[in-house]
């Protein structure tokens, strides 16, 4: 496989992003996914439940320690930040906010790189903040793929053009052109 | 041929010469968090690599414990998941009433916010009298700062609307006096904490207590670290007290899942049993 995980990165909008482009991806799609969405501190997981229902692949909240496995999504719980270690499981941690947001998306991409380096796909989507922007420039470094969505189509372009101006984006996309180019990815060895 | 990541063997190193040099044992944490510290703190110091903290360290003492700060997570609020706290009114209190005193141990108290939230519900249900709160953590500064019991006024808000989430029956602001940008807890709030340096990974058993409260500590241990601190637990806890973990904490890695029985399974509240037979 030329590629072991994505990682997904969206704050406002990022909910109708995300219904998108998940439900879109087939049931053999053999890659994880693991996903930051700006959430509120003490939201309910309704969302995810609803998702699920969407999706042909299992989305649940992370666990910590929990191991990676493709056929599943991750979403970070609220007022965690989520992690990944070496060992390709997960973790979860209360450090302070970082970019005002627990989770961070930040947070989740650059513990992805260092776990997976060229073997990551990192994916940053609509959003009114800068999070994710210095993520990416680390998965670039270390030989990912980076993935932003189009802004001149995102509910909020914020997000997408931090990452723009900060580091070299390999594909910048609509949704739709996002959820074709994962699943074109997910079968090259 | 193994080829692990440089970076990754300098920080094992790092870690194990904290430990030799210091007695801290960082070995067994989770170590994307780790990672994360070591990197931001590099960052901060304008050091170019792990090596270079390593021979800093064993140097500079003072920045070896600027480094012991930035290991140890000190962020914690009042009545942080007020859920929690909710169903320890509900769920645990009527327990504590059938002691005659209790004793509580609140491991890794961080700078003390959980630990005062604790006192205030004893309080209010008439119990905290006959109630000794040993809380503890690694941290020494953390611990002198708990102490103070000084907290900044921005929070207080947060706080407020924490404890009234909760079920607190009072006036938050009856707790504590006001000066400047700062608010000091009251005295009669105070009184029942012992504040203690006992570190987890490295200190044994030091009481026999009614409840622990060891809330998203554990989430920095890796699965067998997570393990041997259970078992620390379970030798700590009475017959019939009662563990109170972090929401996305659980007894998974540890050989007493079977030991308790859950008193409230969302908020990771659980009841040692008095054997193995009762369910």
């Amino acid at each position: 496989m030329k590629y072991s995980a994505v990682v997904i990165g969206t704050s406002s909008g990022g909910m109708n992003a995300l219904k998108a482009i998940l439900p879109e991806l087939p049931v053999n799609f053999n890659i994880p996914i693991i996903i930051v969405q700006h959430i509120g501190a003490s939201s309910e997981s309704y969302w995810i439940e609803l998702l699920n229902n969407m999706c042909q692949l299992n989305i649940k909240e992370a666990d910590e320690k929990e191991k990676i496995e493709k056929g599943h999504i991750y979403v970070a719980p609220p007022n965690y930040h989520l992690l990944i270690e070496e060992n390709e499981t997960l973790s979860l941690s209360i450090d302070k906010r970082v970019n005002y947001a627990r989770p961070s998306i930040d947070v989740l991409f650059e513990s992805a790189a260092d776990a997976y380096r060229e073997k990551l796909i990192g994916v940053l989507l609509t959003g009114s903040n800068n999070d994710g922007a210095l993520g990416m420039k680390k998965i670039n470094a270390l030989g990912g793929l980076t993935i932003a969505e189009n802004p001149q189509t995102a509910a909020s372009s914020y997000m997408p053009l931090a990452a723009i101006a900060a580091t070299e984006i390999n594909y910048v996309l609509s949704l739709k052109e996002i959820s074709d180019l994962l699943i074109k990815l997910s079968k090259q060895i | 041929m193994i080829n692990r990541d440089t970076s990754d063997i300098e920080i094992s190193l790092l870690l194990e010469t904290i430990y030799e040099k210091y007695g801290y044992d960082f070995r067994e944490y989770s170590r994307a968090h780790i990672n994360r510290r070591i990197m931001n703190r590099m960052a901060l110091s304008g050091l170019n690599s792990v090596t270079e903290i390593q021979s800093r360290i064993l140097k500079d003492p003072l920045f070896a414990s600027q480094l012991l700060q930035d290991l140890s997570i000190t962020v914690t609020e009042m009545f942080r998941d007020p859920d929690f706290y909710r169903s320890l009114r509900e769920k645990v209190i009527p327990l504590l009433k059938t002691y005659s005193f209790i004793k509580i141990w609140h491991a890794g108290c961080a700078t003390g916010e959980e630990a005062y939230s604790m006192a205030i519900i004893l309080k209010e249900e008439g119990l905290y009298d006959k109630t000794t709160i040993y809380a503890t953590d690694f941290n020494q500064s953390a611990i002198e700062r708990a102490k103070e019991g000084i907290f900044s006024n921005e929070m207080i808000k947060e706080y407020t609307s924490n404890y009234q989430k909760s079920g607190g029956k009072e006036s938050f602001s009856n707790y504590y006096t006001s000066d400047y940008n700062m608010v000091i807890m009251d005295n009669a709030i105070k009184k029942n904490i012992v504040w203690a340096n006992h570190n987890l990974v490295t200190d044994g058993v030091f009481a026999e207590v009614h409840l622990i409260l060891c809330r998203n500590v554990l989430i920095y241990f890796n699965e067998n670290l997570q393990g041997k601190v259970q078992k620390l637990f379970f030798d700590s806890i009475i017959n019939g007290g009662v563990l109170c973990l972090g929401s996305k904490e659980s007894l998974r890695f540890s050989d007493f899942s079977d030991s308790y029985t859950e008193l409230d399974k969302k908020q990771k509240i659980f009841k040692k049993k008095y054997s193995l037979n009762e369910r």
